[in-house]
């Protein structure tokens, strides 16, 4: 077979691919950006279509066509990505699939890159669909390539759970003969028309189908129990890239702990009986929430058992699984270790480029609003983020998607003034154009920064759709005064002007909106090294 | 003497410093050598002028954990002197260090270069690189990577042809002047331990 180098990320994306795709959706968010990436580059030979959307809600729906026209269709996100495509995620469970249609959710324990650590299973169970959740690059390609027959098989969409460990790790993968694309055939009216009286049908249906997808759990090779004839004491059970962390410290003598490694769930009642039987302490390691502890343990724990796990403080309740503390809750030594002996090292937070368009414009809003006192920056997601940090300490929130124009005007009529909302133009054609429309029905006493860098600079340099000259006809088209409408350009050299101009709509009553206009330095330097073609 | 089976190496440096590039190098040339490889990277908001850094794991065996364990690495590799002792818990007992001189000051409370340095020295076997003025005297001060890798090749357990070839691999696309002034910095990096 052949053997390709891949993060884990693109072993998902070129499953996709071999499992016969026709259609693949996502908005830009780490640790899942790379899926879409590798999904474009691909794209380019034909065959399937790939495309940034505008946000998760919008890519999970043509994700969701894509499937109801018998076709295969993969939605790629991060795990909050997941949030905004909550709505059509939780009935798609009702009206299934046609075509496989394949979920990929990753998340970020730890919060490298993100504003909470989720646990997406906590979705599938919710929905109640299948999820697969691979412990290595193989197992992430040949375990979505099993999603894409598994949703076709039970109707149903199945997610694909990734945390960036995996998602942004490489590793040899051994590839399989490819299948070809579905031919198109159309879902029933009755099974996708979410009317109650279908809705009510379709749900029975989602019910019914459960005790299956528990036997398909347990029969999967992708569960496997080695229980240790020879000793009782410790059994774990460990899931997704968990297991790593435990096959890494395991001891392989005669006193090995028996070892229940998950990777499908509905979780599979039968193995994990068979474990509890055989041994007087269960450990369970997973990544993320304590799910499976929190399963097995119930409310009042097991009788004659002791669980052991997050929620006992054996493994951290925050943050993401390491071998060493893995290790720990084996009861290993840790390996010894070196300090730098009381030498202080600096932290070294992320920061804006060196002459980024978004620290001019933050330097002309500071000195802006210094003659209004109580006034409150609310903020978004992206770049302009790092705007919190000295020297800008510019913005004083940032929640999720979408959220600095909603809270600026909630504020706003709370009594807050001046009441300034920070947004990029991606995370504004994301999710601030409605929050907008609402501000501009009600001329809210507010002012609505957007700061145009024409890209999704933060995970790359994705193309946005909410930039230029569209950006500008979006906010007039959504009812905002056109005299209410200020384009400026963050450079040092137009610093007293913009503060001026940006004085002047802050002590305007009613709703302005300044957009600051300036190419990202990423793509720019992006467009110089690929000669203008990207 | 054979070249021992399996290596676990910690790279270190700034966003925009090529660690990704020069764990590239490293990773290809080990994979040639028929080994399995695991490296876990750093991407996104980090990226951004912030402390990167990648756990790049060589074996003949097979590789279970993404992530090096604390006290395990054989290797730091550091672009920059404060983010390669910043993972100096990751180091094994007999592991050693090697770094470049010269610090990135993008922060305002920059630790005292000498302690850094001198912490960077007393581990036994770790060597401190000039890597701004040999990738300066190469042809380009953007090649401080490569003159690290250079450096490190010397206890890596892959081939220096290979690496040489990698890193031929990284610029061929970029032109020649620029892939000369990269072979060159790998070389000067070699000689310079």
């Amino acid at each position: 077979m052949p053997r390709e180098i891949l993060l884990g990320d693109e072993a998902v994306a070129l499953a996709a691919v071999h499992a016969g795709l026709s259609g693949a959706y996502s908005y830009p968010g780490t640790p899942a950006s790379e899926v879409m990436e590798f999904l474009l580059a691909a794209a380019a030979g034909g065959g399937f279509r790939a495309a940034w959307s505008v946000n998760e809600k919008t890519a999970f729906e043509e994700a969701l066509g894509c499937s109801f026209a018998g076709k295969r269709a993969l939605v790629s996100f991060k795990h909050v990505g997941l949030n905004v495509a909550a709505d059509p995620f939780m009935s798609s469970a009702l009206t299934g699939a046609g075509g496989g249609l394949v979920v990929v959710s990753a998340d970020d324990p730890g919060m490298h890159s993100s504003q909470n650590e989720q646990d997406s299973r906590f979705y599938a169970r919710f929905a109640q669909i299948p999820c697969f959740e691979p412990a290595d690059h193989q197992a992430a390609y040949d375990l979505t390539r099993e999603a894409f027959d598994h949703s076709e098989k039970v109707g149903l969409p199945v997610m694909v759970r990734l945390v960036t460990r995996l998602a942004h790790s490489r590793a040899g993968v051994e590839i399989q003969a490819a299948r070809p694309a579905n031919t198109l055939r159309l879902g029933s009216r009755r099974a996708w028309t979410l009317l109650p009286s279908n809705a009510r049908a379709q749900f029975r249906r989602l019910l019914d189908l459960q005790p299956s997808l528990v036997r398909y759990a347990e029969a999967s090779p992708w569960n496997s129990l080695d229980l240790n004839p020879a000793d009782r004491s410790l059994g774990i059970i460990a899931s997704g890239i968990a297991a790593n962390y435990v096959r890494e410290n395991r001891s392989a003598g005669p006193d090995r702990p028996s070892l229940l490694q998950l990777s499908v769930y509905p979780l599979p009642e039968a193995l994990i009986r068979e474990l509890v039987a055989h041994c007087r302490t269960i450990l369970v390691v997973e990544e993320g929430y304590p799910f499976i502890e929190r399963e097995v343990k119930g409310m009042f724990g097991l009788p004659g058992k002791t669980v052991l796990g997050k929620l006992s403080g054996h493994l951290p309740l925050m943050g993401e699984l390491t071998p060493e503390a893995v290790r720990a809750a084996l009861g290993q030594e840790p390996l010894p270790r070196r300090d730098t002996a009381g030498l202080k090292l600096a932290a070294r937070p992320p920061q804006l480029c060196l002459g980024c368009p978004h620290g001019d414009a933050f330097k002309a809003l500071n000195e802006a609003l210094e003659g209004f006192p109580g006034g409150n920056v609310f903020s978004d997601i992206g770049c302009y983020t790092l705007g919190y940090f000295a020297p800008y300490d510019a913005i004083d929130t940032c929640v999720c998607m979408g959220a600095s124009l909603g809270m600026a005007r909630g504020a706003a009529e709370a009594g807050v003034f001046p009441s300034v909302a920070v947004i990029g133009d991606s995370t504004f054609g994301h999710s601030g154009i409605t929050p907008l429309l609402g501000a501009a029905a009600v001329d809210a006493n507010m002012v609505v920064v957007i700061l145009d860098n024409g890209t999704v600079a933060m995970t790359g340099t994705q193309p946005s759709f909410a930039a230029g000259g569209r950006l500008l006809r979006i906010i007039e088209g959504v009812g905002v005064d056109p005299a209410r409408i200020r384009v400026l350009t963050p450079l040092p050299k137009n610093h007293r002007e913009n503060v001026r101009l940006l004085r002047e709509e802050i002590a305007r009553p009613g709703l302005s909106v300044v957009v600051f206009v300036r190419e990202c330095l990423e793509e720019a330097k992006k467009k110089t090294k690929t000669g203008g073609l990207s | 003497m054979s070249a021992p089976a399996r290596q676990d190496i910690i790279l270190a440096g700034v966003g925009g410093q090529g660690i990704l590039s020069i764990a590239a190098a490293i990773a290809g040339a080990a994979l040639k050598r028929g080994l399995n490889v695991k490296q876990a990277e750093v991407h996104g908001m980090a990226q951004r002028g912030g402390a990167v850094q990648s756990h790049l794991r060589l074996s003949a065996d097979r590789i279970w954990s993404d992530l090096i364990p604390r006290g395990g690495a054989d290797l730091i590799l550091g672009v920059e002197p404060l983010e390669a002792l910043r993972y100096l818990d990751y180091l094994a007992p007999e592991g050693r260090i090697v770094a470049s001189s010269k610090p990135h000051l993008n922060i305002p409370d920059y630790p005292d270069l000498e302690a850094i340095l001198g912490e960077i020295r007393k581990i036994p076997g770790s060597v401190v690189v000039e890597a701004e003025s040999l990738a300066r005297a190469a042809g380009t001060a953007r090649a401080q990577n490569i003159v690290i890798l250079g450096a490190a090749s010397r206890f890596l357990i892959v081939d220096e042809a290979g690496l040489r070839e990698n890193v031929r691999g990284l610029f061929e696309k970029r032109g020649e002047s620029v892939l000369a002034a990269n072979l060159k910095a790998f070389d000067l990096g070699r000689g310079a331990v």
